[in-house]
């Protein structure tokens, strides 16, 4: 099932006009901002498809700015967001392009609809399954799961969405499991 | 969910003695784990949310970011006021507040997405006029969303909701069709009435292309809400008079995923074909898009008339 609750049909409270080129601007500028782990001083925005071709139409580039502001959806801020970004000493650069990069050039999907982990880590034999033996010891159950590494034996990243948030004890577990490990964090929920 | 189709919703609300709003309820507190007090709450700030944009539209200024649309709900509201509307007080509002939220959400005020923002308008056009004329308190309000959302869930998941994929009979199709099975069990219809006004309502719709001018939500969107939530009264008052939709629902639904997915992708929310192709919808797109990056379009209708409603741009 593709929509799998009642709020996921009515909802989300948001600021128009368009679910996908407002609402899912802001959260895209959040998943950024969690991904990034504080507020950036300079970002460049690519644009994509029809993103590109009306995003200001729809008010794309303030709900992005709103994003990386860390405001949400239904924020009735949103319109004066360039403003507010511009006060803080943001610089925003919006370049409409093409193609899809994922994070840190690292080729992986995921929907930010899930609390969702970025695990990088050295690409090695048993890792995923350390990683996940830590899931199922803190009772946190994974939904879908995305990996690329940049070669054999090299850095790896791997993104793994959950169906609920992930205590602490499940941060820690898995940091220990070898020093050259690093965890973002993304929920949106 | 233990649902999928439309016929499984309605035997399992025989089965267990319960209207559609309180198993959708129940299910959805399973589904994710909170309390059903949790998600009552959270659906009722929505409708309030709604309501509150039905407000905000008839009094403020709703003029869009582009400058195209804006400040026609008041024009429908007026009609009603001097009691020259034909289509009476409770359709004439409906079509007002459904025009008033989509204009909110032209214009950059905040809206629930019901079920997308493109159709944001329907159901709380349907609902707060019904609210007013019924006297019916928030509550029971709420229990209708949960109705909207169980039509609206099964839908979305057989067919689609939204215009980039399915065309405009996805988006306000959706709407009208759970604003109408909603307003059919507020009013005391059973789940299988409610489940033939989705049909019925669906039918109607059927082959609506997504044709946005300048690829925004404001031309035709927002008039095709006013529309919408006129249809939705429509499709009840069949349903409640014991008219049955003679292909089952869930049959028209697939008819939906079939007539979508034949639809050529200029007819889908890409702003090719259709009202945004023809002169005025291009003139308007060049305005927008063609000089620098100007966010506000400087028409000559707009120079002529600071508010421009879509009649104006004729």
């Amino acid at each position: 099932m593709r929509f799998k609750d009642v709020f996921s049909i009515i909802g989300p409270d948001m600021i128009g006009p368009s679910s996908s080129h407002t609402a899912g601007a802001v959260r895209i500028g959040l998943a950024a901002r969690q991904l990034f782990g504080r507020l950036p001083q300079r970002a460049e925005l690519y644009l994509y498809g029809s993103f590109a071709e009306t995003y200001q139409g729809h008010g794309t580039d303030v709900a992005l700015a709103a994003g990386l502001l860390g405001w949400g959806t239904d924020n009735e801020r949103i319109p004066e967001a360039l403003a507010a970004a511009e006060e803080l000493g943001v610089e925003l650069v919006f370049i409409p392009s093409q193609g899809i990069v994922g994070i840190d050039d690292f080729d992986v999907r995921f929907s930010a609809s899930f609390p969702t982990m970025v695990i990088t880590h050295s690409d090695r034999v048993g890792m995923l399954a350390e990683i996940t033996s830590c899931f199922s010891q803190n009772g946190v159950n994974i939904g879908s799961m995305d990996v690329d590494r940049r070669s054999r034996s090299g850095e790896a990243l791997t993104v793994i969405e959950a169906d609920s948030s992930f205590p602490e004890e499940l941060v820690q577990a898995i940091l220990e499991i070898k020093a050259d490990l690093s965890i973002r964090i993304l929920d949106l929920s | 969910m233990r649902f999928s189709h439309l016929h499984e919703l309605t035997a399992l609300c025989l089965k267990e003695g319960k209207p559609i709003h309180q198993l959708m309820a129940e299910e959805q507190a399973q589904e994710s784990g909170r309390t059903l007090k949790q998600e009552t709450d959270k659906m009722h700030s929505y409708y309030l949310v709604m309501k509150d944009a039905v407000k905000r539209g008839l009094t403020r200024d709703t003029l869009s970011r582009s400058g195209l649309t804006g400040n026609d709900a008041k024009r429908a509201m007026a009609l009603i006021e001097v009691q020259s509307s034909l289509l009476g007080p409770i359709a004439g509002k409906a079509l007002a507040y459904a025009l008033s939220v989509s204009e909110v959400n032209a214009s950059m005020g905040r809206i629930i997405a019901t079920p997308t923002a493109g159709s944001c308008g329907v159901i709380p056009g349907v609902f707060l006029s019904v609210q007013e004329h019924f006297g019916w308190s928030d509550d029971r309000m709420t229990e209708g969303l949960f109705t909207a959302g169980a039509l609206g869930y099964v839908i979305a998941n057989r067919s689609f909701v939204s215009g980039a994929e399915g065309g405009c009979q996805a988006e306000i199709g959706s709407a009208v069709a759970m604003a109408a099975g909603a307003l059919t069990e507020l009013r005391g219809g059973t789940p299988e009435q409610a489940v033939h006004a989705v049909g019925l309502a669906l039918k109607n719709s059927l082959g609506l292309i997504c044709d946005p001018v300048g690829g925004l939500v404001e031309i035709p969107c927002i008039v095709r809400n006013g529309f919408g939530a006129v249809s939705a009264i429509t499709a009840s008052e069949m349903a409640i008079a014991g008219i049955r939709s003679v292909i089952p629902s869930d049959e028209v639904i697939g008819a939906m995923l079939e007539v979508g997915g034949g639809m050529p992708d200029k007819y889908r929310e890409t702003a090719k074909g259709g009202l945004a192709a023809t002169p005025t919808g291009t003139r308007i797109m060049q305005e927008l898009y063609g000089k620098g990056k100007s966010s506000r379009v400087k028409s000559e209708t707009e120079t002529k008339q600071p508010v421009a409603g879509e009649g104006d741009l004729k």
